[in-house]
């Protein structure tokens, strides 16, 4: 975006004469209300997804009503919790309880500024992209605990206090299992790291080598269980602690921690595909012109997010729920030793491939 | 310090090692369960004194439905006391009602004709089937597998179809009177229940895949919540939990009533061949899924030794059993339910006495549920598959 905006100010003399200051402010805050009200749309359309394919899985419809096949369900339920009562707990923080929701919500939501869309769609190509994106959705959990405490209510401290052993447990697997790619590519940029993935579905990095193809699944493991996916539900178990850290909540601030939920997990999907599955990379030549190429592009890295999204559906209509106890074996004696021995492994891996001669073995090796 | 700060501030789950110090004195939470709770099925409510997710002890607190269905009969003809008797388990309407008639004809001595047992048998078979049914699903519901409890619907919704063609309601029927059932069944009917029976067999291996084989699913419930042999005999636990503790007791075939010595069918008891130890939530899974092939076998019978002729007795419109008591049981199920009844010669009972077996069923968790998680507690208040309604009548 930095480099379209450079090239739209020298083309244009008209502009050139405005301070530049000034003009980078407007292109971002415009750029941030786009992002923010594309992320909130797809946002809206993955709970569509969910309600549907819920629906298939159950033996019965889910909604079809408001607009085709019921695609326009979002704005309808948005509608409805704003013209909702908002309650806040007498008892409550008030301070606190209000700005909890908020606080999950940007966490969520400030990802997307550094994941490239397609080939230079992004707002801001940072050279810690990566590292940048696993930071801010650990802000969450700072907003999950207020929330919990501000409500004043047992159920929904209890339901923090889950939230927050889980997400910091599961961070760790988390990021060391995107470690392993990133030792791979050499990067943390995301765009460089799909662009080391393109020329073949051979190249994406989750089939370069049985540590990257673990790595794939600790990831995906640990990306449920930050999620607060199914079978990793614990801290909103409807069955045994009512709702969770959100008991409290009512209409629109209810609405922000839901979205900021489901933002989550196309941020994740995105990720997880940027980081295995090639990102925008088709997998095959195309014989297309560059720039229609980079739209293309936008469209197959949507296809693989929509992918993921209906395996986490899938799963969390299928599975029951963990136990605590299991969820925390999980991911101190399962996940985490196996990320460190992915991390290990594409460490030896890239050792190997600079012994070896140049050819293509060492090539595909080491991820060139 | 506190004398009670010790039994409090362990983390551990299992050994019960303390992790925080003596110096650190943790208090116990106490939680409100329930009446309006989720897992509670129904208005429930269960005081829990917690360590965290820890349960050290819990009190059922129950009276939240009373109505006093025993009391009503009192003041209300036999035969217009009958539909309270749908309420007590809302889930077994066709069963109780079945034991309550069995106990006012007995008062009387009067003899119910061949076809009207027949049929009682089967309308009861298919209520147990019902309700095992939502009780399979409902405790996926518990776990968190929302898909059973909806895929059960699909059958369970085909099911009260039968019964609503018959008795004319989904849920409270009214259907078995006194002296016989309300209504002949046609060869129509007899047809739409195979074709129910048929789908029920070929379905219950869909939701065994989802639960009963499911790793998940066998963690959460295998050794959880024990009631062995000896505990469940001392609380007067009935039914399904009473037989997966290992004890080999069904009311239908060791203390036969009606006509169900004329039936072959098998009481399955655990522990589970496929996992778990006796007496666990696995157990008792395990036990329901079993029960309704069986109940399926039993109906399969019955259609096929059905004899023609009325369904009714000649019944006196005033209707007075001479002065004695009876004490009926069936096995309804949730387990033993009893009717003890006493007639002073009048159109009225003097007294009725009702033994719910979800009242002794619930009773037991305040001895097992020691040390079990939050989510354990939810697992075990499932799988004993109360009926609130019961509980308080």
């Amino acid at each position: 975006m930095h480099t379209w905006l450079d090239g739209l100010i020298e083309s244009s003399s008209w502009l050139q004469g405005l301070p530049a200051g000034l003009l980078y402010l407007v292109a971002m805050v415009a750029a941030g209300a786009f992002l923010l009200i594309f992320s909130a749309v797809l946002a809206g359309e993955t709970v569509w997804l969910e309600r549907r394919g819920a629906g298939r899985m159950q033996a019965r419809i889910g909604p079809n009503r408001v607009g085709p096949q019921g695609l326009l369900q979002f704005l309808a339920d948005a509608l409805k919790l704003l013209a909702k009562e908002d309650i806040i707990p007498s008892s409550a923080d008030k301070t606190m309880f209000r700005l909890a929701p908020i606080i999950v919500f940007a966490g969520a939501f400030v990802g997307f500024a550094v994941i490239p869309f397609g080939y230079g769609i992004v707002v801001a190509d940072m050279n810690v992209g990566l590292f940048l994106v696993l930071s801010l959705t650990s802000i969450e959990v700072v907003g999950v605990i207020m929330a919990g405490w501000a409500s004043n209510s047992k159920w929904a401290v209890l339901g923090s206090m889950r939230e927050v052993a889980q997400m910091v447990s599961y961070e760790m697997p988390l990021g060391i299992s995107a470690l392993a790619i990133v030792v791979l590519g050499g990067t943390l940029n995301l765009t460089d790291l799909v662009v080391q993935q393109s020329g073949g579905v051979w190249n994406w990095y989750v089939f370069r080598g049985p540590f990257a193809f673990i790595a794939f699944f600790t990831f995906g493991t640990a990306m449920l269980a930050s999620l607060k996916r199914a079978p990793f539900d614990l801290p909103e178990a409807e069955s045994e602690l009512v709702a969770g850290y959100h008991t409290e909540y009512t209409g629109f601030r209810f609405a922000i921690f839901f979205l900021g939920e489901y933002a989550g997990m196309i941020l994740f999907s995105l990720l997880a595909a940027i980081l295995f599955l090639g990102g925008w990379d088709p997998g095959f030549p195309l014989p297309l012109t560059e720039g229609l190429l980079r739209w293309v592009g936008f469209l197959v890295l949507m296809g693989k997010v929509f992918i993921l999204l209906f395996v986490m559906i899938w799963i969390r209509w299928s599975l029951p729920r963990f136990r605590i106890d299991k969820v925390m074996y999980l991911c101190y004696k399962v996940l985490l030793p196996w990320s460190i021995v992915c991390v290990v492994g594409i460490a030896l891996q890239v050792l190997l491939a600079d012994a070896l001669p140049d050819g293509v073995i060492a090539d595909w090796l080491m991820g060139r | 310090m506190s004398p009670r700060a010790e039994s409090t501030s362990t983390g551990e789950v299992h050994e019960g090692q303390p992790l925080v110090g003596r110096d650190l004195r943790t208090e116990e939470l106490v939680f409100n369960m329930g009446p309006q709770h989720p897992a509670t099925h129904g208005v429930l409510r269960v005081v829990i004194k917690s360590d965290g997710e820890v349960v050290r002890s819990l009190e059922p607190h129950i009276g939240n439905l009373h109505r006093s269905s025993e009391k009503i009969g009192e003041e209300l003809p036999y035969y217009q006391w009958l539909p309270y008797v749908d309420r007590w388990d809302y889930l077994a309407a066709m069963n109780n009602e079945h034991v309550a008639c069995m106990a006012i004809e007995r008062l009387g001595g009067l003899e119910v004709p061949e076809r009207a047992e027949y049929i009682r048998i089967i309308v009861a078979e298919v209520q147990r089937i019902l309700s095992h049914l939502m009780a399979i699903g409902v405790y996926g519901l518990d776990l968190g597998a929302f898909t059973p409890f909806l895929h059960q619907f699909r059958e369970r919704e085909r099911g009260l179809d039968l019964l609503d063609h018959i008795a004319g309601a989904r849920l409270l029927y009214h259907y078995v009177r006194i002296g016989g059932v309300k209504r002949d069944v046609s060869k129509e009917w007899i047809d739409e229940l195979e074709v129910f029976l048929d789908a029920v067999e070929k379905r219950l291996p869909d939701y065994n895949t989802l639960l009963l084989h499911n790793h998940i699913f066998q963690e959460r419930t295998c050794g959880i919540g024990v009631i062995d042999r000896e505990v469940a005999v001392r609380w007067g636990v009935t039914g399904p939990a009473l037989r997966a503790a290992g004890v080999s007791w069904d009311t239908r075939r060791d203390a036969p009533y009606s006509i169900y010595d004329r039936f072959e069918f098998d009481v399955p008891v655990g522990p589970s061949p496929i996992a778990g130890v006796a007496g666990d939530c696995f157990a008792r899974h395990w036990l329901r899924v079993r029960e309704v092939t069986e109940s399926v076998k039993i109906v399969r019978q019955a259609l096929g030794q059905m004899p023609e002729g009325p369904v009714m007795a000649r019944v006196p419109k005033s209707y007075k059993p001479p002065v004695g008591e009876v004490y009926v049981r069936g096995e309804n199920p949730r387990g033993e339910l009893a009717t003890y009844m006493v007639s002073e010669g009048k159109d009225r009972a003097y007294r009725i006495r009702c033994r719910g077996p979800s009242f002794s069923n619930i009773a037991v968790i305040t001895e097992v549920s020691e040390g079990l998680l939050l989510g354990d507690l939810v697992a075990m208040i499932g799988s004993l598959d109360i009926v609130l309604g019961e509980v308080d009548r």
